[in-house]
């Protein structure tokens, strides 16, 4: 309490210009009609604490003035298995259910560019998501969606461009303009060879067709994220939160780089830029390095890229709750994890959420779990307050130092980066991939805590202790063999129906435009898809001029 | 071999295109720690690169990390890789393996499969004991 008046304290001082200026903006957005009280009638500001406030540089309390009071975020429920006509009908479930936009997972040969006929294709055929082989499997996939009307999201990071351009064709196919087109596709080929490995050309020819797709959407499709700077995968991979923010940011940092190389004015671009972290159980540590993201990319872009628009300094990102943390043992306990990491994600501002259904550590999820999954953010997003409030732990002393902690370990990597590449974060990043910099922390870091839970000093419960549990027989989802058959005979159709030589020359073109790096790769794309050329085909094609990528294995 | 003083030779490998590689280079630090030879092949592998290092190490067991549920096909056709070269090496799954597929893997010719969770122990005596059962 105020000593002098009574009142409580913690109120943002009115006569701060800060907090006047916060205000305006706070007021002129539109707000969500709910009562902004606790669930026991307590009225409750939309902020507490100091500024800078939320939409305020350098953005530590939220990207926007208003944040969830005005919107929440949005739950975005990844889905893909089987076929493309499996998914399409899981879209359309999460959809009813209240899902607010699409997320798609491609199966192992559609991220690694070969089609379901290819030899390496043997038994990964619509397993570990969607099998994604011509244009006609993605008509399919988006069938009786409007896709001027939803956003979309498209797990898809080596073969992005081919993808991308598949999903244009249907779209133009469908009388919907490509400049209507709203979502992101991830793209992130950095974060392949650093963590997840679904890469295909070496990585300088990657990095030309991304800026070709940057420039691309930048001209064509001002509402489409032509990349999702992801960390999410480095942190699966075994690497410490503040690795994590540390490469995930330097990745970005040369992206903006390479697009600026490439003659893009970087607010021509950057605003387009998201990212995707991951949310896992240490809680503080999380919120900590979601204030963290948001503080250094308005820094970075702001002093040493120049950026001038304000779009250009905001790290809006989606989050997915840590698959890594799920447990096999007593699985239904993975219910409680993913509502604590979903909480994390609400509270570090999140744009987007996907939270992990409590089986994925036994297989994908079946439909009962990934209905929990959204109901657990669904309770996070109305039950719990955490929407009512912006940055509620703002100003908090453990995480205000976890904020600053997140962000010094960070400067940290980015100063050895930028050493690496001789003043250039693009040049350290290829340095740290050529010279096994990044996967060899990120193994450290994931040999030290298996060793932690191995030799019990760190728990991890219904693992290494609390194990009295029924693990039970859990129902999982299993993809029938029949789907690969299917799929199979259903690319064998569609190359029978097409203008075989059409497709050659459409084929051509895109090794020619390979060939020369003053031409973008992405129109060429568009018309040997639109000819439905396979994607293992259009892979092939530029493979020609660039190339492949094999990894060092190391320990 | 087994019952000799030599460490025993494992080769380790990533079957197919499932790139996720945490749980075997953890695996790989486990044994080697354990006193084993370690020999890694990385990413993308197929039955006969696996066949061939095998040989070519002297090899006393295998071990392929799967995720992506490829395994009901691609442990059998490890398996037959194995035997249709005349070598009789364990072959030890790691991974995201469901309970019901354990048994039709081992009823396959796998010689074992880890699920997640396992400690450095049980790795480590999974292997010692498949090599055991072999010889």
């Amino acid at each position: 309490m105020d000593d002098a008046t009574g009142a409580p304290r913690h109120l943002p001082d009115p006569d701060d210009p800060q907090y006047q200026a916060w205000r305006e903006a706070y007021e002129a957005a539109k707000l969500r009609a709910v009562p902004w009280e606790t669930m026991s009638g307590v009225p409750v500001e939309p902020i507490y604490g100091d500024g800078p406030y939320p939409g305020q540089y350098p953005y530590t309390r939220g990207v926007y003035p208003s944040m969830y009071r005005s919107r929440l975020w949005t739950m975005r429920m990844f889905a893909g298995f089987g076929t493309a006509e499996d998914t399409n009908a899981r879209f359309h479930d999460l959809l009813r259910a209240g899902g607010t936009g699409l997320s798609t997972a491609f199966d192992m040969p559609t991220l690694m560019g070969r089609d379901s006929d290819s030899p390496w294709s043997t038994g990964e055929v619509g397993r570990a998501g969607v099998a994604v082989d011509t244009m006609a499997d993605m008509e399919d996939l988006y069938a009786g969606i409007d896709l001027g009307g939803v956003s979309t999201s498209m797990t898809v990071s080596g073969p992005a461009a081919i993808v991308l351009a598949m999903y244009i064709g249907v779209a133009e196919k469908n009388g919907v303009e490509r400049s209507k087109l709203a979502g992101t596709i991830q793209t992130d080929i950095f974060k392949e060879y650093q963590a997840q490995k679904e890469y295909i050309y070496p990585p300088r020819p990657s990095v030309r067709v991304i800026t070709d797709m940057i420039r691309f959407t930048s001209a064509e499709m001002p509402r489409w994220h032509p990349i999702s700077i992801s960390g999410y995968h480095i942190r699966e991979a075994g690497s410490t939160a503040a690795q994590e923010l540390a490469f995930t940011l330097a990745n970005g940092f040369a992206y903006v780089e390479a697009a600026m190389a490439a003659g893009v004015d970087v607010d021509d671009f950057a605003g387009r830029l998201s990212f995707f972290f991951n949310s896992h159980s240490d809680f503080f540590e999380e919120i900590g390095k979601f204030r963290a993201a948001r503080r250094i990319w308005a820094r970075w872009m702001k002093e040493r890229y120049g950026a001038k628009a304000e779009r250009s300094l905001l790290c809006r990102f989606h989050t997915q709750t840590a698959g890594v943390s799920l447990t096999a043992q007593q699985p239904e306990i993975n219910i409680a994890r993913v509502a604590i990491q979903a909480l994390a994600g609400a509270l570090g501002g999140t744009q987007s959420l996907h939270t992990d259904s409590y089986d994925e550590a036994l297989a994908l999820p079946t439909d009962d779990a990934a209905r929990i999954a959204l109901r657990t953010q669904q309770i996070v997003a109305h039950e719990t307050g955490a929407g009512s409030v912006i940055d509620p732990l703002g100003g908090a002393p453990y995480v205000e130092w976890m904020t600053d902690e997140m962000e010094r370990q960070a400067e940290a990597v980015f100063a050895h980066l930028d050493d690496l590449g001789n003043g250039s974060i693009l040049e350290g990043v290829y340095a740290g991939i050529e010279n096994g910099y990044f996967v060899g922390e990120i193994a450290d870091a994931a040999y030290r805590f298996e060793r932690e839970v191995n030799s019990g000093r760190r728990i991890v419960v219904g693992v290494n202790e609390f194990t009295d549990g029924d693990d039970g027989d859990q129902e999982i989802l299993r993809i029938d063999q029949a789907v690969e058959d299917y799929q199979l005979k259903r690319l064998e159709d569609t190359k029978n129906r097409r203008d075989g030589e059409a497709v050659a020359s459409a084929l051509a073109a895109v090794t020619a435009a390979a060939e020369d790096p003053t031409v973008n790769v992405m129109p060429p794309i568009l018309e040997a898809v639109k000819a439905y050329a396979t994607l293992e085909e259009v892979v092939k094609a530029m493979e020609q001029v660039f190339g492949t990528y094999v990894e060092k294995a190391i320990i | 071999m087994a019952g000799t003083d030599l460490p025993l030779r494992v080769v380790l490998a990533k079957l197919g295109l499932d790139g996720h590689d945490r749980g075997i280079k953890v695996v790989a630090r486990i044994l080697r720690d354990a006193g084993m030879e370690v020999i890694y092949l990385g990413l993308r592998q197929t039955t006969d690169s696996i066949v061939a290092a095998a040989e070519q190490e002297d090899a006393d067991a295998i071990g392929l990390s799967m995720h992506n549920a490829g395994h009901m096909t691609l442990g059998p056709n490890m398996v037959k890789a194995l035997r249709d070269a005349e070598l009789e090496i364990p072959v030890i799954i790691g991974g995201i393996v469901p309970d019901d597929d354990v048994q039709p893997l081992l009823d396959a010719g796998i010689a074992a499969v880890l699920g997640p969770g396992a400690s450095a122990e049980e790795v480590a005596q999974t292997v010692r004991d498949a090599v055991s059962a072999a010889v």
